[in-house]
């Protein structure tokens, strides 16, 4: 019954068109930012490299190499802060979390690329 | 009055605002809960509204409990010379009934939803703590502990000195020490009302509550309004 109540209310946070994109996929994080009166997008984009909790919870984390420098962002999936993930490319993944790219350097760090039919 | 209702804990989640910030809440279902008597000041020497919440099946309420909310019609309603019938809920027994102290202008038989909630900024809620069962000082009193290693032998979690030595030769009162905690009265103050969902019974407020998932819980309106 608990469970019954906790969607209820969780509903009104969800996104109603929940951003599609899988592990592996190289995306562009569309964020919004507020700087002060003005509001502006911000772009971060890069590989998704995991997907982690549920319901309102639910996070993915984005990595890319800036400066030689390897950067991840963590995103909440379901925060209106995140106006639009747009998915550039597909990878052929065989595991949930893509951790192992953190230790890998240079062309290493490509993944081979999966043809959408 | 002093706005009160009781409840249930259902459970910790986050939610959305408008502007994008994410808001930890806990969801409380509260009401509807039946006014079950009014003390007032000549009778009782003094005012209060008692409630109760959720109903509980009449072969596990003793007599008192069934009698206390009975019908004024009933057969066991016994009308005695010069004593005035009290006017009675006419509800099913209740399973958590709980008194809230002030002035009120509501009658038994009452309900009392959480629409009474719509504009309050602030609560204060109060319910049984979880017990930890006999717990020591670093979880009972946040006491450090001692050190991993550098000739700690077997008291890592223990607290350092209870007090001076040979004068007083005792241990003063109050000390911090290892003992039962938890599983008792807790009141969170001043919990901000993010919404009041009508239409389900639910009150989300900001900020973690005492008691288990499925604790009972009782909420009003807070006086200490930061």
């Amino acid at each position: 019954m608990t469970h019954k109540i906790m969607e209820l209310v969780e509903k009104s946070s969800l996104k109603d068109d929940v951003p599609q994109f899988d592990i592996g996929d190289s995306v562009d994080v569309h964020t919004k930012i507020l700087e002060g009166e003005k509001e502006r997008i911000q772009v971060f984009s890069g590989t998704v490299i995991a997907r982690s909790g549920s319901g309102t919870r639910e996070m993915f984390t984005v990595r890319r190499i800036v400066a030689g420098e390897g950067v991840e962002r963590k995103f909440p999936l379901h925060s209106p802060r995140v106006a639009k993930v747009e998915v550039k490319r597909s990878s052929v993944v065989r595991r949930a979390k893509l951790y192992f790219l953190r230790d890998r350097v240079g062309k290493a760090v490509r993944l081979k690329e999966r043809r959408r039919t | 009055m002093p706005r009160g209702i009781l409840g249930r804990k259902v459970g910790m989640t986050q939610v959305y605002l408008e502007d994008g910030t994410a808001v930890p809440v806990t969801v409380i279902q509260a009401g509807p809960c039946n006014v079950l008597q009014v003390r007032t000041q000549e009778r009782d020497g003094y005012e209060a509204v008692q409630l109760g919440f959720e109903d509980k099946p009449r072969r596990l309420a003793n007599r008192s409990e069934r009698g206390h909310v009975a019908k004024l019609d009933s057969k066991r309603q016994k009308s005695r010379a010069g004593v005035e019938a009290v006017a009675k809920a006419d509800c099913e027994p209740q399973r958590f009934i709980r008194e809230f102290r002030g002035q009120t202008d509501s009658e038994v038989g009452a309900q009392v939803t959480v629409a009474e909630f719509e504009g309050v900024k602030a609560v204060d809620v109060t319910a049984t703590s979880k017990g930890r069962g006999f717990a020591g000082v670093m979880k009972r009193h946040n006491f450090s502990g001692q050190r991993a290693t550098h000739g700690v032998k077997k008291v890592h979690r223990h607290a350092g000195g209870t007090g001076c030595s040979a004068s007083p030769s005792r241990v003063f009162k109050g000390r911090k020490m290892a003992g039962h905690y938890g599983n008792e009265r807790v009141t969170t103050r001043n919990l901000q009302v993010v919404k009041v969902d009508e239409e389900n019974h639910l009150l989300l407020v900001r900020g973690a509550v005492p008691g288990p998932n499925g604790g009972f819980v009782s909420v009003r309106e807070t006086n200490r309004l930061r």
